[in-house]
């Protein structure tokens, strides 16, 4: 399809402010990031731009401990969310058994009950357990994930009966196929899925703050809540180039992951 | 003693009414076996079940006089091209035909080995590191034939296999597994709603509707006496020409409209005063000549197929076909003559449906030599 070029520039124009709008926090929380306190607090231009912020930063606070900590935690929730969400769509799709339907009904009911009003049964496991302030304590209570299952199965159902019979009649079994059928034809999905679970364990809060009680397993959104302070003022262009650290593992996958999902959403099944 | 032995075989779902009723069948070793029917009368649900894919709700499947009822597919040596191909998208051209052979962990030279003589008897060889995305429907068709042949089972299992090609490549395929199956001696079953390709492929076919077992026998025994009206309508096109008839002491009466005048001789006396169906084929409703008994008839349609010509006219309540060689240049509304003869009719029961008595004259047909 052509576009006259008159529209074009209209379009992009159009784009590029909503793109500004959107960015504006983060524009304003970079430009803060690199700026001294008093500019910041009289909201005047910067006089000088430094690095200064972001040393105190790292000087101040165990940042790296936390993003470490973090990436665990991001890493291990993707992973296990993929492998517990590829294997259950696999039985709700290729398994038959009684009741299948139905079960898999109540397990997409699950996602109407919010996080938060499960959190302190939750809580009560991972204490008894013994798992707060450990990693397993973080993670382990996301692996079940209905929303991933739902994708998942939805995917799977795409894929041709045949295939499976066709394994079959090679004597192909269930774990087999799963590994060299289902799981490389439903790449895509499984990226997109597990972006998405990195994503949001990345920027989890209310949990690691429950379930963590000290800085060494505590994720770095914990910590830029410390980077505040509560006696004196706060000290927001450190504040800023902390968050502007924690937000680029974010954009990094965001940027590497693109390009793959793009290639991967464009190639398709055959009919 | 069969290849394949069905006996009594039946189907249901959930136990309720049955799929397939009482199927006996015998595919003896190197036949092409066609199985026919219109969508939903049970032919791929019975070529899953001796694929074992479906489970039998009743009866016993021998194959090599081993009942393997209970047998999981991958133990009854067969392979199966699904209608489909099921060709695994993310792999190549190669790995899907040696998909099977690494399964069963056949060994890599021999793996090898076969892939080239696979690959060089379908023309795949310039192919195999294509993905199935990039084949034709064609190229993807014999992807899926040359994965059956590369696993060596003596049986393979086909369902469907034309139908997602278009009319001329059809015509190619029928030639070309019909030819493969002779030279590597398959036996071969074949799931098919298409009559045309029952007719040219298979050494013998077995007509099926709702689940009941119609008819076996060979493309030309099936054209010539088939044993119900459902046979005699599905097998051959255009479709058998139907009417209700009533016999008389000395004439056949179609729909009410064409009298026939006969001799008893020509008929069995058993018949007589039943409601009777009669059926006769296009190709035997001649222009009329002079000194014959003809019956003026007005034509509804004319359609112009080159080499000959298909004229519809109406009796009674059915639209008939005759098939008039070469090209007819009449024109819809004119009033024609048309031969019919008593030795081209296929008499049936009204309420059975079952042939009574099929058309004498079979012979006629033969092949003109020049």
């Amino acid at each position: 399809m052509t576009v006259p070029i008159s529209r074009k520039i209209l379009f992009y124009i159009l784009l590029m402010i909503s793109a500004l709008v959107i960015f504006a926090p983060v524009i304003m929380a970079f430009v803060m990031s690199f700026m001294d306190n008093k500019d910041i607090m009289t909201g005047s231009l910067p006089q000088t731009l430094s690095f200064d912020n972001y040393v105190k930063a790292f000087e101040k606070f165990p940042l790296l401990k936390y993003l470490f900590n973090s990436l665990v935690v991001a890493l291990v929730i993707t992973f296990g969310q993929l492998v517990l969400s590829s294997l259950a769509a696999y039985a709700f799709v290729f398994l038959e058994f009684k009741g299948r339907d139905f079960l898999f009904f109540l397990f997409i009911a699950t996602m109407m009950v919010p996080f938060e009003a499960s959190i302190i049964p939750n809580f009560h496991i991972i204490r008894d357990l013994g798992w707060i302030d450990k990693y397993l304590g973080l993670t382990v209570p996301f692996f079940a994930m209905a929303f991933g299952t739902f994708l998942l199965r939805q995917n799977y159902k795409q894929i041709p009966k045949e295939l499976r019979e066709a394994s079959l009649i090679e004597g192909m079994g269930d774990f087999k196929f799963f590994l060299k059928v289902v799981l490389p034809v439903s790449k895509t999905s499984l990226v997109t899925l597990g972006a998405y679970g990195f994503l949001t364990s990345w920027n989890m809060y209310l949990w690691p703050l429950l379930s963590t009680t000290n800085d060494t397993v505590r994720t770095v959104q914990i910590g830029l809540k410390q980077l505040q302070n509560q006696e004196q003022l706060n000290d927001w262009g450190m504040i800023m180039a902390g968050a502007i650290i924690v937000i680029i593992p974010t954009l990094v996958l965001l940027f590497l992951g693109q390009k793959k999902l793009q290639k991967g959403l464009t190639e398709g099944a055959i009919k | 003693m069969g290849y394949i032995e069905l006996m009594d075989i039946s189907k249901s779902y959930n136990k309720q009414s049955n799929v397939l009723n009482g199927i006996d069948l015998n595919i003896e070793k190197g036949e092409f076996f066609v199985l026919v029917g219109p969508s939903g009368s049970g032919k791929s649900t019975l070529l899953r079940m001796i694929a074992g894919l479906e489970e039998i709700s009743g009866g016993t499947l021998k194959i090599n006089e081993k009942i393997v009822n209970h047998l999981p597919p991958k133990d009854r040596n067969l392979s199966m091209v699904f209608q489909n191909y099921a060709l695994y998208p993310h792999l190549t051209v190669e790995q899907n035909i040696l998909f099977g052979l690494n399964a069963r962990k056949i060994d890599k030279q021999v793996q090898k080995k076969r892939l080239e003589e696979t690959a060089k008897l379908m023309g795949l060889s310039d192919l195999l590191k294509r993905k199935p995305r990039e084949l034709s429907g064609g190229q993807r068709q014999r992807v899926a034939l040359a994965r059956a042949v590369v696993s060596e089972a003596p049986l393979c299992l086909m369902d469907e296999p034309l139908s997602n090609l278009d009319a001329k490549l059809r015509a190619n395929m029928r030639i070309e597994i019909r030819r493969l199956q002779k030279q590597l001696g398959l036996t071969m079953i074949y799931v098919t709603h298409d009559q045309v390709e029952a007719m040219t492929m298979g050494d013998r076919i077995m007509v099926l509707n709702d689940g009941v077992i119609q008819q076996v026998g060979e493309p030309i025994t099936l054209y010539n006496k088939p044993s119900n009206l459902f046979v005699a309508s599905f097998i051959g096109s255009p479709k058998m020409n139907l009417g209700k008839a009533v016999l008389t002491d000395d004439h056949l009466i179609i729909e009410e409209e064409l009298k026939i005048p006969i001799n008893s001789t020509q008929i069995e006396t058993n018949i007589k005063n039943k409601n009777l169906i009669i059926g006769i084929r296009a190709e035997n409703l001649p222009l009329g000549s002079n000194g014959e008994e003809t019956y003026e008839i007005e034509v509804v349609n004319v359609e112009q197929l080159g080499n000959e010509t298909l004229v519809s006219f109406e009796v009674g309540s059915e639209l008939w076909t005759a098939k008039w060689l070469g090209q007819w240049l009449g024109k819809v509304g004119d009033k024609v003559p048309v031969h019919i003869s008593i030795e081209n009719i296929h008499f049936f029961d009204a309420h059975t449906g079952n042939l009574i008595q099929a058309a004498s004259n079979t012979n006629k047909q033969e092949v003109v030599k020049i």
